[in-house]
């Protein structure tokens, strides 16, 4: 039997789910086109979903390298606070853009020294700014929840291109453009072969630290960025709940996506999958009135079955029982 | 007394694709050391995890002192006296000996454990196999010799009739190696029956009493060890006859002296070896020769820039370089194959076709990426020059046996056109075809002018690939011979230090 592609089950996730939610109510798949601009579920989906979207795929290379990155929901609070009062103060997009993407350099940067330069665990390193980086968003702001008054900031988020909303088509070139770097160069065979033996790859000659490094470093900028968005979707800087809980939602879009948190191959069209199943699945919640409070357990559930179908032995262990009905 | 202990009749197994074993009959008395002999992919392996309750087979039949058994876990075959150590320890090195030998089985009740009944277990255990050493030391703390003792120790604790021995010699020394069976003996005479998986042909006319030959995973036959020559032999498991010619030393020296193409002076580092010089020329396999431990590992990675050197320089093609990573020795014009080709060679879960252009890709840095057709062209070649046997240059790497990873390895190297190539046991725990095709590659590589710089365990084989030897002991060079006196006994002296002068 030929092992399924990789995206088979996180697709088929992604569908079934769809699927519910279409036969539950048959107005979720319905999209208008109001004032030129397209509205409907899907299109919420996407737009709500375009954060996780982009963290995860930052997330997707350090964990292809085996490493993981606990800072980056924390690196959304800070490039939002940064926003935040650089808006305030009355600098410019062009200044406050590149000063978040600077941030989210920074940020990586300082995560890549730790892990590929001092050997320090991944989840220890990373964990240093997750915690740390919450006090530095609040110092930023001081403590305030400041309100963006910028209509070209909030454009980013809430705009649109051509009738379509503006975060997913950068989130979506963003994900193009990187397949591209990764498959077109040699980087996406290094930080496999990283993720798959680094002290192999060493001895074949390769700078295994610079590659990991490099790894955190775009997962920050790719953080940074997502925190331009988190910021400019609801007009303010929270220090205190911009982000939260980001980290985890990308590291299960990235498993679900199937990579493995062991590091190698990596599948970022799987990554996308996993990020969109998770944002349907929290729009579905909300939809069907579940509260807060108890709404990650039908998260974790659908997690469990996404990743339990993806392993070999729960493959084997179906193929079997699937023979054994045949058979009677 | 020796009565068929072990009878295995037809016993068949597939995989998807693959007929690991047709039809092998397998029979071990007891008092007898058998030796299972095979090229990899013979179907040792499998015939192993068979009877060890690995693997089920899917036709045949298996007997125990004329019982018939059908053992479905490891722990099942254990229950039934069939104990197993692997090649590779399966232990845990941070629980102290007496843990290892007792895991899994320790006294107590009520989940308490007995921790002096534990102890004394162990040391029964060991005392049996008249291994003296402490048993609440940790075990990773012990050479890997000893490892090996506590899991014969750990084996034998159950009340094993039949043991089965997957390449224990692989990481010994000759002198661990000799106390091992002396260990094997004394079980022998015990009456138990031992299997020995082997690649060494010395060992296994050292210490076996008959033995069994699969090629391609189909029984050659069944042999007294004192009836079957040792060239009679390699031909049985090679499926062909192989003339004494292909033992000899074919190395020569290259013609004319020119100026090395790598040299180094006063390489040191401390604690793993004291200055060393050498030089190489083009077209020139030196080997590089000691016991384990003598530091020819710790050279070779000097050399390649892995372990940072406290003094001595390095040049390349007559100038000084700096040598800091691989990296810069790669982009130098070195290779380097590692001894541990699984945990320092293979990409396990990359393809054939990624771990063979790894290094020049790397060499060629991220952004010159090879086309895929450029990829492939390479890969055809090298899978069709080396007779790399894959089902295709997709598959992982590690789905390939050992001898295979190796050539991948090298083509690995090849690819990068290296002026200089550092083998590091390129043959080890490999089979003997690829052994010989291995050693024919190394022949054409200084042919073609390539200097060669090749470390391996086995005396023969050093003698019959270099040109010159130079000879480690104790962490220092000690000597170097070539020529006239390059044959095994000088070096054997040598390397035991027993030489005059």
């Amino acid at each position: 039997m030929k092992p399924r592609h990789p995206v088979f089950w996180p697709l088929a996730g992604l569908l079934a789910l769809v699927l519910l939610n279409a036969v539950h109510d048959l107005g979720f798949l319905k999209v208008t086109l109001l004032d030129g601009h397209l509205y409907g579920v899907p299109v919420d989906i996407l737009t709500q979903g375009s954060r996780t979207m982009l963290v995860a795929l930052g997330m997707t290379l350090v964990i292809a390298t085996g490493g993981v990155d606990l800072s980056v929901g924390s690196v959304v609070a800070i490039t939002g606070a940064v926003c935040a009062v650089l808006l305030q103060g009355g600098h410019g997009l062009t200044l406050t853009l590149a000063a978040a993407i600077g941030t989210g350099l920074l940020a990586g940067s300082a995560n890549g020294l730790l892990v590929a330069r001092l050997g320090v665990q991944p989840i220890v390193a990373t964990l240093i700014l997750m915690v740390a980086g919450r006090g530095l968003a609040q110092l930023i702001v001081d403590g305030q929840v400041i309100i963006i008054k910028s209509s070209a900031f909030e454009y980013l988020a809430n705009g649109f291109l051509l009738g379509i909303p503006f975060a997913p088509l950068l989130v979506t070139a963003l994900y193009l453009g990187t397949h591209f770097a990764l498959r077109r160069t040699a980087l996406g065979l290094f930080l496999e072969a990283v993720g798959d033996n680094e002290t192999a790859s060493r001895f074949a000659g390769l700078a295994a630290a610079r590659i990991k490094a490099l790894a955190y470093i775009f997962c920050g900028a790719c953080a940074g960025l997502a925190g331009v968005l988190a910021a400019a979707n609801i007009r303010a800087a929270d220090a205190y709940r911009a982000g939260e809980n980001m980290e985890l939602d990308a590291i299960f879009a990235v498993v679900v996506g199937g990579t493995a948190l062991t590091g190698g191959r990596f599948v970022i069209l799987g990554t996308a999958i996993g990020a969109l199943l998770i944002q349907t699945l929290t729009t579905t919640m909300y939809n069907l009135g579940v509260p807060p409070a108890i709404a990650p357990v039908p998260k974790a559930l659908l997690i469990i079955g996404v990743t339990l179908l993806q392993s070999d032995k729960v493959g084997r262990w179906l193929g079997g029982l699937m023979r054994k009905k045949a058979a009677t | 007394m020796n009565h068929e202990l072990l009878e295995l009749r037809g016993i068949g197994k597939k995989f998807p694709g693959v007929v690991a074993l047709a039809g092998v009959d397998f029979t071990v008395r007891a008092g007898e050391i058998h030796a299972l002999l095979g090229e990899n992919g013979a179907g040792k392996s499998t015939l192993i995890k068979v009877l060890t309750g690995v693997y089920q087979a899917d036709a045949g039949e298996l007997r125990l002192a004329g019982q018939v058994i059908r053992p479905t876990a490891p722990k099942d075959a254990e229950r039934l006296g069939i104990s197993t150590v692997y090649q590779e320890v399966n232990l845990v090195p941070s629980l102290s000996v007496a843990e290892n030998i007792t895991l899994g089985r320790q006294p107590g009740r009520l989940g308490f454990l007995n921790w002096r009944a534990i102890r004394r277990r162990a040391e029964a255990a060991l005392a049996r196999l008249e291994v003296h050493c402490d048993v609440d030391a940790e075990l990773g703390s012990l050479s890997v010799a000893r490892q090996q003792m506590v899991a014969i120790a750990r084996a034998l604790d159950t009340s094993a009739r039949l043991l089965v021995l997957d390449e224990p010699t692989a990481s010994l020394d000759e002198h661990e190696v000799a106390e091992l069976f002396g260990i094997m003996r004394k079980l022998r005479g015990e009456g138990m029956g031992i299997v020995f998986v082997t690649h060494f042909l010395d060992q296994v006319y050292a210490v076996s009493d008959r033995l069994t030959v699969l090629r391609n995973g189909q029984l050659v036959g069944e042999y007294a060890t004192a009836d079957l020559s040792r060239l009679a032999l390699v031909g049985k498991m090679l499926g062909r006859e192989v003339s004494a010619a292909d033992f000899t030393n074919q190395a020569a020296a290259p013609a004319v002296a020119t100026a090395p193409v790598i040299s180094a002076r006063g390489l040191t580092r401390r604690g793993a070896i004291a200055p060393v010089d050498l030089a190489l020329q083009a077209g020139e396999v030196v080997g590089l020769g000691g016991l384990l431990g003598s530091g020819r590992t710790e050279t070779a990675r000097l050399l390649f820039g892995i372990d940072a050197r406290d003094a001595g320089e390095i040049s390349v093609q007559g100038g000084p370089v700096r040598i800091a990573s691989p990296r810069d020795a790669v982009r130098l014009g070195l290779a380097f194959c590692s001894e541990d080709r699984k945990a320092e060679g293979i990409l396990p879960n990359l393809s054939v076709r990624e771990n063979l252009i790894f290094a020049l890709q790397g060499k060629r840095g991220m952004f010159r990426a090879l086309g895929r057709a450029e990829q492939e062209q390479l890969c055809d070649h090298y899978i069709k020059a080396l007779r790399i046997k894959t089902a295709d240059a997709e598959t992982p790497i590690k789905n390939l046996s050992g001898g295979n990873q190796q050539k991948v390895l090298l083509a690995r190297w090849l690819a990068t056109r290296p002026a200089v190539i550092i083998l590091d046991e390129p043959t080890r725990g490999i089979d003997i075809g690829a052994k010989q095709e291995i050693e024919q590659l190394i022949a054409k590589l200084r042919d073609d002018g390539m200097a060669v710089l090749f470390i391996s365990s086995e005396i023969d084989e050093v003698v019959r690939n270099c040109s010159r030897v130079l000879v480690l002991r104790e962490r220092r060079l000690t000597g170097e011979v070539a020529g006239a006196g390059l044959n095994s006994e000088n070096l054997m002296h040598l390397m035991a230090g027993t030489h005059e002068g």
